[in-house]
């Protein structure tokens, strides 16, 4: 056999580039550390002269197997050293035996399987019917010795009529603050300044609530003027203009 | 005239009692009924339910009858005549081994020959990752935890009484036998050997 194609494979990997010989010897040498060289690309670079060629070289194909499978174990030796230590206590002898003793015990596991599947063929024509047992064993469970009055007194305290829940507070309405609007622009009409606690008087919380509402919105709108002489003290509404002229007096006076 | 098959005498013997209530517990049964579940059910001992179900297994069997009565799964079970198979297969599926793949019965072999046995050591025996294939035979009820390894925990799997059920098994001891293999350790590595030698050094 002439030059080996795949020894002279030409390779443009990261780690290393130049033919895949020299590779390999420098892996063998220790020189190159082989978890830094990426197999796949080798495998790539190999398929691709493959493809080039447009022929099947079986021999190079097969030499190119053996070696890219001893770098991949070597590799994957390196990448797992305890793996390693497990597999290199084996002697060769001894692997052979357990590679022997696998493979045994896989070919009986194939052969139990074509067994079953015999058994399986043979009852293909058999139906039966399948579920859960109705039978399901059921764990006894013992109760202590009860006393039928604490049940009936149990039962009669659920059977009593529940509270009837308090609606009270539904019945909340709030008068809308356009009613006081107007009934206070109505009393500002008939008179310069009112004292809103009287005004209010009688009133329910909520709705003085929304007069005083009623207040704000018409300050805000300029149309009355509020004072209070103390924290707590009556509160004085008057009309704006009557707060003019009543500051314009007080000034003058 | 033809004389209506009656296996069972008219007059009404205890055994033909007997066999009277075990036909209906079959019946009812929708697994194998084991002697003792029998005998407590029909208030009998061992010995006149074992004579009870000759009687049936003389009446329920194939080709006399379209129920046939079959000693399977430890237990005793009702299933239809083979000669019916073609009408209960318009009708009936059979769910549980149903599409299993040579891989599922593979595992399934493993864990019916050599169990309790971890999801590792089946692994280690087929060479490759089994959990997936595992979690199908489990799903179809075929095999079942059966307790954990003493050292690291591992679950142990066991094939069920679905599975001797299926496979038409009495029992596990019912499994035909595998070891008689052509092959056994020394002639596969021998075989081993010999390819080695082959192979320039």
């Amino acid at each position: 056999m002439g030059a080996s194609p795949v020894r002279e494979l030409e390779l443009d990997l990261d780690a290393f580039e130049g033919p895949f010989d020299l590779l390999l010897s420098l892996v063998l040498r220790d020189e190159l550390p082989l978890r830094e060289v990426d197999l796949a690309g080798i495998v790539v670079a190999f398929v691709a002269q493959l493809a080039e060629r447009g022929e099947l070289d079986l021999d190079a194909c097969g030499e190119f197997l053996i070696l890219i499978s001893a770098l991949l174990e070597l590799k994957a030796r390196a990448m797992f050293p305890e793996e390693d230590a497990e597999l290199s206590e084996l002697e060769p002898e001894e692997a052979a035996e357990e590679l022997a003793r696998r493979l045994a015990a896989y070919r009986r596991a194939k052969e139990a399987a074509r067994l079953l599947r015999e058994r399986l063929d043979g009852r293909r024509d058999l139906f039966f019917r399948l579920g859960p047992a109705p039978f399901a064993p059921q764990p006894e469970r013992r109760l202590a010795q009860q006393e039928p009055q604490k049940l009936a007194a149990a039962l009669r305290a659920l059977a009593v009529e529940p509270p009837q829940p308090s609606t009270a507070h539904m019945a909340l309405r709030f008068p809308p603050v356009s009613q006081f609007l107007e009934r206070w622009r109505a009393l500002l009409g008939r008179r310069a300044r009112f004292d809103f606690d009287q005004e209010v008087e009688g009133l329910s919380r909520v709705e003085v609530a929304v007069a005083f509402l009623a207040l704000l919105e018409l300050r805000k709108q300029n149309e009355i003027a509020i004072a209070q002489a103390s924290p707590f003290a009556p509160i004085r509404i008057s009309r704006a203009d009557a707060e003019r002229s009543l500051s314009w007096t007080v000034r003058s006076a | 005239m033809d004389r209506p098959l009656r296996l069972i005498p008219t007059e009404v013997t205890p055994a033909a009692e007997l066999a009277r209530t075990i036909e209906a517990l079959l019946v009812v049964a929708s697994q194998p009924l084991s002697l003792g579940e029998l005998g407590e059910a029909a208030q009998a001992d061992a010995a006149e339910v074992e004579d009870a179900l000759e009687l049936l297994s003389e009446r329920y069997r194939e080709g006399r009858s379209g129920i046939v009565i079959e000693h399977v799964a430890g237990g005793w079970a009702f299933r239809a005549a083979a000669e019916a198979s073609d009408a209960c297969a318009r009708l009936f599926e059979k769910p549980v081994e149903k599409g299993l793949s040579p891989a599922a019965l593979e595992t399934l072999a493993i864990v019916a020959y050599l169990g309790p046995v971890t999801r590792p050591e089946i692994a280690r025996i087929r060479g490759v990752n089994v959990d997936g294939v595992m979690a199908g035979l489990v799903e179809r009820g075929l095999v079942a935890e059966g307790g954990r390894e003493n050292e690291f925990g591992a679950i142990r799997y066991r094939a069920t009484p679905l599975f001797e059920r299926i496979f038409g098994l009495e029992s596990l001891a019912a499994l035909p036998r595998v070891d008689d293999l052509g092959d056994d350790v020394t002639q596969i590595r021998e075989r081993l050997e010999a390819v080695a030698e082959k192979r320039p050094a």
